[in-house]
């Protein structure tokens, strides 16, 4: 993917939580966010999903500048797959009944086909075993594993993971992690925001260190982990690293 | 000791009590209630006398029949406008919002029995509506659709906002959005409180008495004063109308208890 992110600007009240963010990446499979709590990563991740509208500042993905307009948002939206920390999923659906609902009523697929898809992927997955399970029935990393499945069911363009393991205990983020890798593994593309430090530096062939807004760091894994040229991002890693 | 037990129910709340404890326990209460009728009517000076009462058991009928039936319209008319009023309250068109707002607290802190009466005296006759029970379905059903309102409205917002971000997520447009995530989540919420809402319904159409529409209650009046037997004449409402709320009582009460295992 070739992603441009031009003086991208957000304000919540008085408050400035994107302060005109600026990258622009030529080639890029996996970009990772990450950062302090409160820096902004979630924010501009959000953005580029078109869920948040920016003040001012243009982003541009391989090439096509994404209008920030209701109308051309909803069809933004539908070519991007997006994970959030928790409760993805709708409550009174099946696990499948939520892979095939927006597949049927958003993308027009008939549903012995969407069916099909959901339970290629369910299997893929390893949850064929949970489709017909309500998602209060499945444990937190099966209902990230179900939401990821909704997410590439539609075969976006670009995934987005916005912190899909913090509300996950150890052995739940791993099973989650494990079905990022994979995707990886299979060439789709995404940005990840994650406070998995190791997993970050595992998958992400660019990583931007986001702090009070702006991006105070970006590069490869290894310029950014290994020679940091930014203090505020020195002191990040310092902090997360310590342990 | 040993005694006091089968009066007492398991430790942890929500536990099943066992079925005779269950029975037994239900039946001394059904008891004392009955008693104490029994007792009370025991001391009547004049005991209660049937017959002139049943002479007129068709009337009875017929004001029973057409209570359902006005009930059976009211409660499928009054959800759609309490569907529509909910969803006006929530309307970016401030006009309908603010006019639902008006309505909605109009109708809910003022007697059924005066706005029967402004409707029925007053804004029908102006706009040419002269069939009382067309009136009385009418006003019967702002009144309760006024409080579906409420309860529909109090539904959509118990579904939270992560459920509206995964919906927009995933490319539902505002419609989708209602459609297949909130109206599903909502109902069920609101379900058990719009069968009480229900029950209320079937009592509150007997205040359509006072415009002599002749359901269950006004049918009632009319044998008391043919026979001047008040409490004969009335005795029968209550059961009559016990026969039909009691049902829908307990299916809401098991709406709710199905609902309580479901999350």
């Amino acid at each position: 993917m070739k992603l441009k992110l031009q003086q991208i600007t957000k304000r919540f009240g008085d408050h400035v939580v994107l302060d005109k963010v600026s990258l622009t990446l030529e080639m890029v499979k996996t970009l990772v966010l990450i950062g302090p709590s409160g820096g902004g990563k979630s924010t501009l991740l959000r953005v580029i999903a078109g869920l948040e509208y920016p003040e001012a500042g243009d982003v541009e993905i391989d090439g096509e500048k994404v209008a920030f307009n209701e109308d051309a948002l909803l069809k933004h939206r539908r070519t991007i797959g997006v994970v959030f920390q928790a409760l993805n999923l709708f409550p009174h659906l099946t696990a499948l009944q939520n892979i095939t609902l927006p597949l049927e009523k958003v993308h027009g697929v008939p549903s012995a086909e969407a069916r099909d898809t959901a339970q290629q992927i369910l299997k893929r997955l390893q949850l064929d075993k949970h489709s017909h399970k309500k998602p209060a029935e499945l444990s937190g990393g099966q209902r990230q594993r179900v939401a990821i499945a909704r997410a590439i069911s539609i075969k976006p363009r670009l995934l987005l993971f916005d912190e899909p393991t913090s509300a996950l205990d150890p052995e739940m983020t791993a099973e989650v992690l494990n079905v990022i890798e994979e995707l990886r593994e299979d060439g789709l593309d995404f940005i990840l925001v994650t406070h998995e430090m190791g997993f970050a530096r595992l998958v992400a062939d660019h990583v931007a260190v986001i702090a009070d807004g702006r991006i105070v760091e970006a590069g490869t894994v290894e310029q950014v982990f290994e020679k940091p040229a930014s203090p505020q991002c020195r002191d990040f890693l310092a902090r997360v690293l310590k342990y | 000791m040993n005694l006091s037990k089968i009066f007492i129910g398991p430790e942890r709340e929500g536990a099943v009590i066992p079925w005779p404890l269950r029975t037994f326990n239900f039946a001394v209460a059904f008891s004392l209630v009955a008693f104490v009728f029994y007792f009370s009517f025991r001391q009547l000076a004049s005991p209660l006398g049937w017959e002139p009462i049943a002479n007129y058991h068709t009337m009875y009928l017929q004001g029973w029949l057409t209570t359902i039936w006005i009930s059976v319209v009211s409660l499928g008319l009054s959800t759609i406008i309490g569907l529509f009023f909910a969803l006006a309250r929530r309307s970016r068109l401030l006009l309908l919002r603010y006019f639902s707002v008006i309505y909605i607290e109009l109708v809910r802190g003022t007697p059924l029995l005066v706005q029967i009466l402004i409707f029925f005296y007053v804004i029908a006759p102006a706009f040419q509506v002269e069939n009382r029970y067309l009136v009385g379905i009418l006003v019967l059903c702002f009144f309760e659709g006024a409080y579906i309102a409420e309860i529909i409205r109090a539904g959509i917002e118990t579904v939270g906002k992560s459920q509206i971000e995964s919906a927009r997520a995933v490319g539902f447009t505002r419609t989708q959005t209602y459609r297949y995530v909130i109206f599903p989540q909502a109902l069920r919420q609101s379900l058990p409180p719009m069968a009480g809402q229900f029950v209320s319904l079937i009592k509150d159409s007997s205040l359509l008495s006072i415009i002599a529409i002749n359901e269950f209650t006004q049918n009632a009046k009319q044998v008391n004063s043919y026979t001047f037997s008040t409490l004969e004449s009335y005795i029968p409402l209550a059961v009559g109308y016990l026969i039909l709320t009691l049902p829908i009582s307990l299916w809401s009460r098991w709406l709710e208890r199905r609902m309580k295992y479901e999350t």
